[in-house]
């Protein structure tokens, strides 16, 4: 097998809780707490979880927008945990990310056509007569009009904006885009207009994706993989049939059941509805952190993290799931 | 949510409503024309996409629209022998949070973060029924009891920030029942909350509406949450109502090429991954330029010139599925 494009080995990302008069880190916020994942190249790892697990940081830290306390981001064959801002700029190029919500991430004084012209400016790449061509070139990938390269982020719809924020992060052909909720923030029906175009220039750029989100039904759509996250933690990770069809976690179980799908004949069904909140990630409980919520919970949940182990169905594709029962 | 009979007089009928607001470019229609009726003991779904009118609709009904841009040109909004979009300001009042409960989609910002929340829950009791200060305190933990709010005792001296968003959102729907309304509308009460604790919320709905009988109308974009939990449902797109009629009718076989849409675009679980999904093309027009005739003309595969004059208006009788679609016997397959 191939080595992969991305390789996180037990990745922490803690965020210091301070108090007292010094101001000092009484507590840490384990919002990533030992991650291990891989995404190979051209394809697409889906990775699902509820507000606060931490998928979010995951994917800032693998951009390097955040630092990670802990582990290894080993992309392309170099560890860039620890490289220093100059270090990174080149490998920036391979890395861009598609964020949630694109009124917000795109600067409002700047045009269209200067917005996704910065990435070439940044890298010092082509003539500005050739960089305007190439954001021509873009807009139309994007299903953009070419008028719109002197007009402003604000005359534009969601969706629109959205594509803006694509073209953004497909400009120098990276290898790997990061994103996060790119689609949580547009209505249905402008929603598959975009992941049509995502699926499209992956097929088109060879690009991999670490697609990040909360609706399972929408990762399941895009992706070949699936990681389910909670609590800083892998639950569950595996081929993204095999984790709809036949799930072992007891969490990814509940998250499937809960997806309320447009369908009234399967109204009547029963649903395992899972009862209470997701428990703080700065006091988070011992042993398999799901054990407050999890209807299968033993003494052994409590005093034992569980390992993410391989499962004993999966022959032909590693399908992994942090739980010490076969359930 | 569960079989009901079927009941002659409606608990809310809305006819011909228009909603406008005054903008720098003029008055502006967000709700054009809209009827429907919501029978006691059912459920009904409004939804739609985002500047559909669903929440302005919900907004007419009790009159919280924002004064004073916004205000009802036309229409009538029956509900309990009045007429709500003529009533006056002491009767609006005698029925909202009494007869009318409502739920918002942000509990966090729709909750005063000054207030305890036992002080905000009683409020309407005590508002709306004379009940001694003992009375209230003991409806208001039997309610916290009911919407599964662990050691109510507690909570009732507690702030809106030092709870959850989903304990917040239970809150919110024991403040909007704690008058025994007959109807409540709740505005997208599900769409701030994780998944998990969505499920957990959908169903204390359907608890409640189970023991009370109370009607509900929820708004909200998810088709899924409109499957799940409601008997009709009413399709906004722009303002008007695209087609309504029971959930099973709509969503088995959607007549409006815009219900058909929607529908087939979005991805389920069970449909093949990475596939192209079908998409509606272009996007929702703007309220101050709206195309003549069919609003949905822009975007329609069927559209032919009568579409681009005539608005079609909802076909067939109250209570039948109903289309505002010249087309929609050609267009739906049989």
């Amino acid at each position: 097998m191939n080595t992969p494009l991305l390789e996180v080995n037990d990745l922490k990302v803690y965020f210091p809780v301070k108090g007292g008069i010094l101001m000092r880190a009484k507590n840490y916020n384990k919002a990533v707490d030992g991650v291990s994942i891989h995404v190979n190249a051209g394809e697409t790892l889906g990775l699902v979880g509820e507000s606060g697990c931490g998928k979010s940081t995951l994917g800032k830290a693998i951009v390097r927008l955040l630092k990670p306390t802990e582990g290894q981001i080993i992309f392309d064959g170099n560890d860039i945990s620890t490289l220093s801002a100059s270090e990174l700029k080149p490998i920036r190029r391979d890395i861009q990310m598609i964020f949630q919500d694109p009124g917000e991430s795109l600067n409002s004084r700047l045009t269209v056509g200067a917005l996704i012209g910065e990435p070439f400016e940044i890298h010092n790449l082509d003539s500005p007569e050739s960089r305007r061509r190439k954001v021509l070139e873009l807009l139309d990938q994007v299903g953009l009009p070419a008028n719109a390269i002197d007009r402003y982020p604000f005359e534009f719809s969601g969706g629109q904006r959205q594509r803006i924020g694509i073209a953004r992060a497909i400009a120098l052909e990276p290898k790997l885009i990061i994103c996060d909720e790119p689609v949580s923030a547009l209505d249905v029906s402008i929603q598959s207009q975009i992941l049509n175009l995502m699926l499209n220039l992956q097929q088109k750029m060879q690009l991999s994706y670490l697609f990040v989100a909360h609706d399972l039904a929408v990762v399941k759509h895009v992706s070949d993989r699936i990681a389910i996250m909670y609590l800083g933690h892998i639950m569950e990770i595996g081929d993204a049939d095999e984790i709809y069809r036949d799930a072992k976690h007891p969490y990814t179980r509940a998250l499937i059941a809960a997806i309320p799908e447009p369908d009234p004949s399967r109204r009547g069904r029963t649903k395992d509805v899972l009862q209470g909140d997701v428990p703080s990630p700065i006091d988070p409980p011992t042993g398999c952190v799901f054990h407050t919520r999890c209807a299968h919970a033993r003494p052994q949940c409590v005093a034992e993290q569980p390992n993410l182990r391989e499962t004993a169905s999966s022959e032909l594709t590693s399908h992994k799931v942090a739980c010490h029962f076969d359930l | 949510m569960k079989q009901t009979p079927e009941t002659n007089t409606p608990l809310l009928r809305v006819e011909e409503l228009v909603t406008a607001f005054s903008t720098e470019t003029g008055q502006v229609r967000a709700v054009d024309g809209v009827s429907f009726e919501v029978a006691a003991g059912r459920t009904l779904g409004i939804v739609g996409e985002s500047g559909c009118g669903k929440t302005v609709t919900a907004l007419s009904i009790i009159q919280l629209l924002p004064y004073p841009n916004a205000s009802i040109l036309g229409g009538r909004i029956l509900f309990e022998d009045l007429d709500l979009a003529s009533a006056e300001i002491e009767e609006l009042q005698r029925i909202r949070g009494n007869r009318i409960g409502m739920i918002f989609q942000e509990p966090m910002t729709a909750l005063n973060p000054v207030h305890q929340i036992g002080r905000q829950i009683m409020e309407p009791l005590r508002l709306h029924q004379d009940l001694s200060e003992k009375e209230a305190l003991s409806i208001t933990l039997n309610m916290l009891n009911k919407v599964g709010i662990p050691s109510p005792e507690i909570i009732l001296s507690e702030y809106p920030h030092q709870l959850s968003g989903g304990m917040r959102q239970r809150v919110m729907i024991a403040m909007a029942l704690i008058c025994n309304p007959s109807l409540v509308i709740a505005d997208e009460p599900t769409t701030a909350l994780d998944v998990t604790i969505q499920a957990q919320i959908l169903e204390l709905l359907q608890d409640m509406q189970n023991q009370s009988q109370t009607s509900f109308i929820m708004i909200t974009h998810d088709l899924g949450v409109i499957a799940e939990t409601c008997d009709d449902v009413v399709v906004m797109y722009a303002g008007r109502v695209a087609e309504q009629g029971t959930v099973e009718q709509v969503f088995n076989a959607p007549r409006h090429p815009y219900t058909q849409g929607l529908l087939s675009s979005i991805p389920r679980l069970h449909t093949p991954r990475k596939t192209q999904l079908k998409t509606i093309e272009g996007m929702v027009p703007a309220l101050q330029d709206m195309p003549p005739g069919c609003r949905f003309n822009n975007r329609c595969s069927h559209t032919i010139d009568q579409c681009r004059t005539h608005y079609p208006n909802l076909d067939g009788q109250v209570g039948e599925h109903r289309t505002a679609c010249h087309r929609w016997q050609e267009v739906t397959p049989s």
